[in-house]
């Protein structure tokens, strides 16, 4: 009976020929999910601006949020594909303490006495060292979860707090600091952004390869005959996309250096300082290049490389992928290991910025995480989801957490904003799934 | 058929249980090259089981596999593969989540020098290969999901002859094809039988194992009841061998023939 209602209604929700707005989605074939997901992000940045009485969307604070998200949006990538196939990391916020711990460790305690203090090659050292922790760490997890087959769940449990107690254990407790001059530059600020030029140039560089995707992906579909989108479409997506990352840059460009920074600097280098201070633009951070450059890497490994068509394949049907004769077990392990290194990339990123390893360092990020993927579009079904999806969705949860924080919010209470938004996300994901079959 | 030349595969007593189940009961069978050999039997008679034995995605518990008259080690599909072995499985194994190029390629993706995946060279191969089989197959850049049963079946029967097989599983190939669609796919078995590839046809459909099988292997309850040359029985005949395990006099009487379990 109700199938027999239905049915017609479910016809014309999707009709071939529509209203304008049917015709535009169908016509620039973008993703009404991600859609949604940028209108939710511009619903709540109006709604924090509003409410902190127009602090929120100042080029000082989204600077601050992009930087603030690059270590959650680096972590974001990786669960993507841990989620993807079917699995859970719950122990990430812990790996990249404990990494976080040994890497200051590595260029405060042991660096110096080989090879000197602030040697230009201490920060490469130690992050090269902090990844290769972190890939066995994960990779350690993946060997115990495909091999011994305890469920991810239960062993990144254990590892949240095993790994918890071992970033303790490298110190005692004690926090370490000030990190080396070079790798501090991973946690953006004055000095580990790159300034106005450059980002001009990072951006217009951004624009080139927007455009040449575009027209490689158009030239494609014309070679193998499939539909192509109308001209418009494409000019509108090139002009919607320029506009967005060049409308980045000039944000980024116009969040100046303090005014004592920016003096010092002046008299330092003997530049008049002109009537109401000089005016330097911070530029892209540094932390947030490292964040993209990652998540176009992650891409290209999920959709471009075979690794990446076997964890897909693996979270949509895990039996279909064993007998198609794929090592299931070592890709999980691989998936698990890749993990724990951006783990590591992270935690030089949020140490660099913090100046410092402390016990709490990362604590909580698991579920900021997660969230982001899912808010991002990985299905916890597994076999769904996209980088792109999951680092914005990164900037989704930051953007609630430092917005509560600008609104005075006490820390419990946002808590229980996040542990509800994530439910709450997880929710929209079954009910947009249900619908969507 | 030149029934001395080496057997293409053999699998002798073979065993398998699941739990209590005795699935598989000290079962044998062959194939010659260029031969097709129909098993039956009815539904939990173990013919799933014992092929997917063959195509490494079960562990036997007992009995030998000789792929051209040699012992082979088949411990997992990867191992089947090697041998040239390739299976169409009754639940088909596709990702549903992926479209119908990368599960025609799942496990031996072609790739570019760069050592990325090559999509453009698999869509092109897996257009030429559904054009052979279902040439009103034309979504291509869909998820599997999305596709009919048919559809889903065509795709996982494409992925079998890509790869150059000698010796096919086909779990009831047709089961969700339309009549034209099933016809195809009985040229098709034709056609591959001429280049001398050995197959294994699992069909519930009697009329379509006697025109195309040229033996028969009937099982019950996990043992084998007999084999046959399809032209020296009759459609009654494998019948009675399928529902009552009574093997007719043309036919060489296996563990689970029933005048053999009478005697013992
Ligand atoms: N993975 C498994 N775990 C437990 N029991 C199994 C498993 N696979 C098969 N069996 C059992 O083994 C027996 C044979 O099953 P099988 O799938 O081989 O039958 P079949 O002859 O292919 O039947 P059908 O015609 O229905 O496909 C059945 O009793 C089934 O319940
Ligand atoms: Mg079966």
């Amino acid at each position: 009976m109700t199938d027999e209602v239905t049915a017609p209604t479910a016809l014309q929700r999707n009709p071939s020929k529509g209203g304008l707005l049917d015709r535009f989605f169908q016509a620039t074939e973008l993703d009404t999910r991600m859609l949604g997901m940028i209108g939710a992000l511009l619903l709540i940045w109006i709604g924090f601006d509003v409410f902190s009485n127009g602090l929120f969307l100042t080029p000082r604070n989204l600077w601050n949020l992009s930087v603030q998200s690059a270590s959650i949006a680096v972590m974001a990538t990786g669960m993507v594909l841990i989620i993807v196939s079917r699995n859970i990391d719950l122990s990430v916020g812990s790996i990249l303490g404990f990494v976080g711990m040994m890497m200051a460790t590595v260029q405060t305690e042991l660096l110096p006495s080989l090879i000197g203090f602030d040697h230009p090659l201490t920060w490469a050292i130690a992050l090269l060292a902090g990844i290769g922790i972190g890939v066995m760490i994960g990779g350690f997890h993946g060997l115990i979860i495909s091999f011994m087959g305890v469920p991810a769940f239960i062993v990144t449990l254990g590892g949240l707090l095993v790994w918890r107690g071992a970033a303790w254990w490298v110190t005692s407790g004690r926090t370490v600091a000030p990190m080396d001059s070079t790798f501090r530059l991973m946690g953006g600020g004055v000095e580990g952004s790159i300034g106005a030029t450059a980002s001009w140039a990072v951006g217009i560089i951004a624009c080139l390869c927007l455009v040449l995707i575009l027209v490689h992906s158009r030239r494609q579909r014309k070679r193998f005959l499939f539909p192509l989108r109308p001209l418009w479409a494409e000019f509108l997506l090139a002009l919607l996309g320029c506009f967005l990352i060049l409308g980045a840059v000039y944000i980024a460009n116009s969040y100046p250096w303090p005014r004592a920074i920016a003096n010092r600097y002046a008299e330092a280098n003997g530049i008049p300082i002109p009537e109401g201070g000089l005016f330097i633009a911070h530029g892209l951070a540094i932390p947030v290049l490292i964040a993209i450059l990652v998540g176009v890497f992650m891409t290209f490994v999920a959709t471009r490389t075979r690794f990446g068509r076997y964890v897909f394949a693996i979270g949509g049907n895990p039996e279909a992928a064993e007998l198609a004769g794929i090592k299931t077990r070592w890709v999980k392990v691989k998936i698990f290991a890749l993990m724990g290194g951006l783990c590591a990339v992270a935690a030089a990123i949020s140490s660099a910025r913090l100046n410092a390893a402390t016990n709490a360092l990362g604590t909580l990020d698991e579920l900021y995480v997660i969230a982001a993927a899912v808010i991002g579009g990985s299905s916890l079904a597994g076999g769904a989801g996209t980088i792109a999806g999951a680092m914005l969705g990164a900037v989704v949860m930051q953007s609630l957490q430092s917005g509560m924080v600008l609104m005075g919010i006490d820390t419990p209470l946002q808590n229980i904003v996040v542990g509800i938004v994530l439910v709450f996300a997880v929710w929209l994901d079954t009910l947009y799934r249900s619908r969507a079959k | 058929m030149d029934q001395n030349t080496t057997p293409l595969v053999e699998m002798k007593d073979i065993s398998i249980s699941f739990g209590g189940i005795r699935a598989v009961d000290h079962a044998s069978i062959d194939l010659y090259p260029g031969e097709v050999v129909g098993l039956l039997g009815h539904n939990g008679a173990g013919k799933s089981t014992l092929i997917k034995i063959l195509s490494g995605a079960y562990k036997r518990d007992s009995g030998e596999i000789f792929v051209n008259g040699e012992p082979a080690t088949i411990n997992n599909p990867r191992d089947a593969k090697e041998f040239g072995i390739e299976t169409i499985y009754q639940t088909l194994a596709v990702a549903d989540n992926v479209d119908a190029a990368a599960n025609l390629f799942l496990g031996r993706e072609l790739q570019t020098p760069w050592g990325t995946l090559d999509d453009v060279a698999m869509e092109a191969k897996a257009r030429e290969v559904m054009g052979r089989l279902n040439p009103n197959f034309k979504r291509f850049k869909e998820p599997v999901k999305s596709l009919s049963g048919g559809q889903r079946q065509s795709v996982a029967i494409a992925r079998a002859i890509l790869f150059n097989a000698r010796i096919l599983i086909m779990d009831e190939p047709t089961a969700a094809l339309g009549p034209q669609e099933t016809q195809q796919v009985g040229e098709l078995i034709t056609e591959l039988k001429k280049s001398g590839i050995g197959i294994f046809l699992i069909s519930h459909d009697i009329h379509d194992v006697f025109d195309l099988a040229d033996r028969v292997t009937v099982m019950k309850n996990g043992q084998v009841v007999g084999h046959a040359r399809t032209a020296d029985v009759t459609k009654d005949e494998v019948l009675g061998m399928i529902i009552l395990g009574k093997c007719p006099p043309k036919a060489t009487p296996g563990a689970g023939a029933l005048a053999y379990s009478e005697a013992g």
